[in-house]
C-alpha cells in the first residue's frame, strides 16, 4: 500500500471549515481522498462540503471510524490540535500549520509519549506540505497532478523542493509510491530516518529520494542508520550550499548554528555512508533514473 | 528575535539573577550622570547592539572617572560597531550601558538552547568561561556540563544543583549558583525564549555571583503571546531590507550577491540560490513569497528586492501548489508598470496553472525572459546578469 495512507484511508479535517481548511478538503476529496468529516469546535452537528462536522475529535472517531486527521489549526492552536488527536486514537496526524512555537512542540512531543509505542500516533510536519501516495490519496497541500503513481519514495522538509524533485522524476516517467513532507521546523513529528523505515519495508518503494537542507541533525541520524540498514538505494539532496552560517532560511531549522549542520557538511557525511547525491537541484530527474537502471542491472 | 544586553539583564534580574548595577544611557552627560547614581569608582561602558564579541572591536571601556566616561560615550554613540559576527555592514551604536566595575576572580559561561536532537531545553555549562562557546568545546570539551529539561516537569532543583557542583564552586556559592541557574531557566520558558547565554557569569573576589554579559534570542514564533518581547525589538539593528520585507510579511534574507531572487518555498528557494552559484553567479538575496501569492504580494516582493542597490537581474521561480501561476504573471506586470523594473528579467514558472500564466506574459509585451525548467532559469539569469554588468561597465 506505499506508506502512511491509501485509498481506504479515512481522514478527518481539524480546522474544517476554515478557508485553508476548506479549500484543501475539497481538493483532497477531489483528488480521492476518503475524508469523512472534521471538526470545529461549536460547528459540531452541522455539514460542511457536505460532510459532517464534529466538536471534538474524539466524537468524530467514534462516528466516523476516522484513523487520521489533517490539521489547518492556527499556530496558536495547533499544539492542542495535535495532543487532542493523539488522545482520540489517531494513527495519523499530518500538520500543516506554519508558526507552532518550537516550546508547544516540546510539549507535543512529550505528550505523545504518554501513549505504548504500539498505540502511539505518528506525526507529519507541522510546516510541511504533507502526504500523496499518488493515484490513491492526498492528505496535504501539493498539487496531486505533478505525481506519477510508481516505486520511489520522496521524503523531504521542503514543499516546492519536493514538487521540483517529483515534476523532473515524471518527465523522465519516474513515479512515486508515496512523498512525504516532514516540514522544515527544529522539532518536527517524524524524522527523515522514521519515514525511511517505513519506505525500506514498504514492498511498494524501491529507491528512496531524501530532500533535506541546512540545520539540524536528522539528515546525518539518517545516513548513519541508512549505511547500518538499508537496502534500497537512497539518494540525497541538500539544499543551502549557498547559505551563510547563523542566517535563517525562511524554515525556522534552517539555520546553521553547530558544526555538521551546513550543505557541505552534511553532503560529506551522506556520501561517506553510501548515499548517491543529487549535485544539484536540476538533476534529481536524471540521477533518479541512473540510480534505478544501475540496480536493475546488478539484481 | 533578539534583543539587547541591557533589556536581557533587566529580565534576569526580576528572576533572581544578580547583574551589576547599571543603567542606559543615550549620551555623554546621561553616561556620566548615570556614574554618579550607581555609585563606585570605576565603571564599564558597554555599546549596546545585537552582537557578541564587543569587547575586541572596541564596544566595552573601563573607565575610572567623568572625562573617560564622556570620550568614550564620544566615540562610540553614533558610530558603526564592526564585530566578528556583524558583517563588514557593521551595527549602529545608539544605546549605550553603563555598570559598576567587577572585581573578577572566576569566569563561568552558562548557555540554555534549543537541543534539536532531545527535542528538550539543554543548559550547557562550563568552568572556563569568557571564550566563545565553540572555542570552550575545541580547547576544553571536558570541562562543558550538558543537561536537559523535561518540558513535563520543568527544570529541577537536583539538576541545578549538580551543575553548580560541577562548575566547582566553594560550598557558600552553590545556593547562589543554584537560584541563578533556575531563575535563566524560568526566563527562557516563561518568554519563549530559543537562546540564552550568560558569558562570562563571575564569581566576585568578594564571593558574589554574577551575571556579567547577557544574550538572549526569542522564537519569532511565539512572539503572539510574548508582547513585552515584542516591545524590545530594535530595527536599528536589523539589515533594513529584512526589516522593510518583514514588516510587509515576507521571508528575506540580505546577501551580498547581485541576483535578486523571488521564489515560493525555503526549500526552493535555498535551491535556486545554489543553481545560481552553480551557474557562475552570487544571489543577492532569499526572499520566499509563501503561500497565497496575490499579484499585490508579487509586486511587494520586486519592491523589497530592487530595494537592494546591488541588484542587476532578477530570477523569479515560482513551482505553484497552492500558489497559482497566472496570478503571478500577472504580479510580475503589475510590478514592471507599477514598480519599474530596470533589470534584466527571468521568470521561470511550474505547476498550477502554468499555460494561463505563460501566455499572461508572453501577451503583456513586456521584456520578460522566460525560462522552464530551474536549470535553465539560473543559466539564464546569469548570462543576463553579465550582459547587463558589461553592459554598465562600457557605458
Amino acid at each position: 500500500m506505499a506508506i502512511l495512507l491509501n485509498r481506504s484511508t479515512r481522514v478527518i479535517v481539524q480546522g474544517f471549515t476554515g478557508k485553508i481548511g476548506s479549500f484543501h478538503a475539497e481538493d483532497m476529496k477531489r483528488y480521492g481522498t476518503k475524508v469523512v468529516g472534521g471538526v470545529t469546535p461549536g460547528k459540531g452537528g452541522q455539514t460542511h462540503l457536505g460532510l459532517p462536522i464534529f466538536n471534538t475529535v474524539k466524537g468524530a472517531v467514534r462516528e466516523t471510524r476516522a484513523e487520521a486527521s489533517i490539521v489547518f489549526v492556527p499556530p496558536p492552536f495547533a499544539a492542542d490540535s495535535i495532543m487532542e488527536a493523539a488522545d482520540a486514537g489517531i494513527k495519523l496526524c499530518v500538520c500543516i500549520t506554519d508558526g507552532i512555537p518550537s516550546q508547544d512542540m516540546m510539549q507535543v512531543k512529550r505528550y505523545m509519549r504518554r501513549y505504548r509505542f504500539e498505540d502511539r500516533m505518528r506525526l507529519i510536519g507541522p510546516n510541511c506540505a504533507g502526504v500523496i501516495t499518488p493515484g490513491q490519496a492526498l492528505m496535504g497541500i501539493m498539487p496531486g497532478s505533478i505525481y506519477l503513481p510508481g516505486r520511489v519514495g520522496i521524503v523531504g522538509r521542503s514543499g516546492t523542493l519536493g514538487y521540483e524533485a517529483a515534476s523532473q522524476m515524471k518527465a523522465l516517467g519516474i513515479g512515486v509510491s508515496t512523498s512525504v513532507g516532514i516540514g522544515g521546523d527544529p522539532i518536527n513529528g517524524s524524522s527523515f530516518k522514521d519515514i525511511l523505515q517505513l519506505f525500506e519495508r514498504d514492498e511498494d518503494t524501491d529507491a528512496v529520494v531524501m530532500i533535506g537542507e541546512i540545520g539540524g541533525p536528522q539528515e546525518a541520524e539518517a545516513a548513519i542508520w541508512a549505511r547500518d540498514n538499508m537496502r534500497k538505494p537512497l539518494i540525497a539532496y541538500i539544499a543551502g550550499l549557498s547559505a551563510p552560517k547563523g542566517r535563517r532560511m525562511g524554515h525556522a531549522g534552517a539555520i546553521i548554528s553547530a558544526f555538521g549542520e551546513s550543505a557541505q557538511e552534511k553532503v560529506e557525511i551522506l556520501k561517506e555512508a553510501g548515499v548517491v547525491i543529487v549535485p544539484t537541484p536540476a538533476s534529481f530527474g536524471e540521477v533518479v533514473a541512473d540510480t534505478l537502471a544501475r540496480t536493475k542491472k546488478a539484481a | 528575535m533578539d534583543i539587547h544586553e541591557y533589556q536581557a539583564k533587566e529580565l534576569l534580574a526580576r528572576h533572581g539573577v544578580h547583574v551589576p548595577r547599571g543603567g542606559l544611557a543615550y549620551s555623554p552627560e546621561q553616561a556620566t550622570y548615570r556614574a554618579r547614581e550607581i555609585g563606585g569608582s570605576k565603571w564599564v561602558l558597554k555599546a549596546q547592539v545585537h552582537s557578541g564579541a564587543r569587547g575586541k572591536a572596541g564596544g566595552i571601556k573601563l573607565c575610572a572617572n567623568d572625562d573617560e566616561i564622556s570620550n568614550a560615550a564620544e566615540a562610540m554613540l553614533g558610530r558603526k560597531l564592526v564585530t566578528q559576527q556583524t558583517g563588514p555592514r557593521g551595527k549602529l551604536i545608539s544605546r549605550l550601558y553603563l555598570e559598576e566595575a567587577v572585581d573578577i576572580a572566576q569566569e563561568l559561561y552558562l548557555g540554555f538552547v534549543l537541543d534539536r536532537k532531545e527535542e528538550r531545553v539543554m543548559i550547557v555549562a562550563s568552568a572556563a568561561g569568557g571564550m566563545e562557546i565553540e572555542d570552550i568545546s575545541e580547547k576544553k570539551p571536558d570541562s562543558i556540563i550538558r543537561a536537559t529539561v523535561d518540558p513535563g516537569v520543568g527544570m529541577q532543583g537536583f539538576q541545578a544543583r549538580e551543575i553548580a557542583f560541577g562548575l566547582g564552586l566553594e560550598s557558600n556559592l552553590i545556593g547562589k549558583a543554584t537560584e541563578t541557574i533556575l531563575g535563566c531557566y524560568q526566563v527562557f520558558r516563561d518568554y519563549d525564549a530559543s537562546m540564552l547565554e550568560i558569558n562570562p557569569l563571575v564569581v566576585t573576589r568578594d564571593g558574589s555571583l554574577v551575571a556579567l554579559d547577557a544574550k538572549m534570542s526569542f522564537d519569532e514564533n511565539a512572539l503572539f503571546r510574548r508582547p513585552e518581547i515584542s516591545e524590545l525589538r530594535d530595527k536599528s539593528q536589523e539589515d533594513p531590507r529584512e526589516t522593510f520585507a518583514s514588516d510587509r510579511g515576507l521571508s528575506y534574507v540580505g546577501l551580498d550577491g547581485n541576483i535578486g531572487c523571488i521564489i515560493n518555498g525555503a526549500g526552493l528557494a535555498m535551491a535556486t540560490m545554489d543553481m545560481i552559484k552553480i551557474a557562475g553567479g552570487e544571489p543577492a538575496n532569499f526572499l520566499d513569497i509563501g503561500g497565497g501569492a496575490s499579484p499585490e504580494r508579487v509586486a511587494k516582493s520586486f519592491r523589497a528586492v530592487l530595494g537592494d542597490k546591488n541588484v542587476e537581474t532578477i530570477l523569479v521561480n515560482i513551482f505553484a501548489g497552492i500558489n497559482r501561476c497566472d496570478w503571478v504573471a500577472e504580479g510580475v506586470i503589475k510590478a514592471i508598470r507599477e514598480v519599474g523594473v530596470d533589470v534584466p528579467l527571468v521568470v521561470r514558472l511550474s505547476g498550477t496553472k502554468v499555460e494561463e500564466g505563460r501566455k499572461i506574459l508572453a501577451d503583456s509585451g513586456e521584456a520578460v525572459i522566460v525560462a522552464d525548467t530551474l536549470a535553465e532559469a539560473a543559466e539564464k539569469a546569469v548570462a543576463a546578469w553579465r550582459a547587463a554588468a558589461k553592459k554598465k561597465k562600457a557605458a
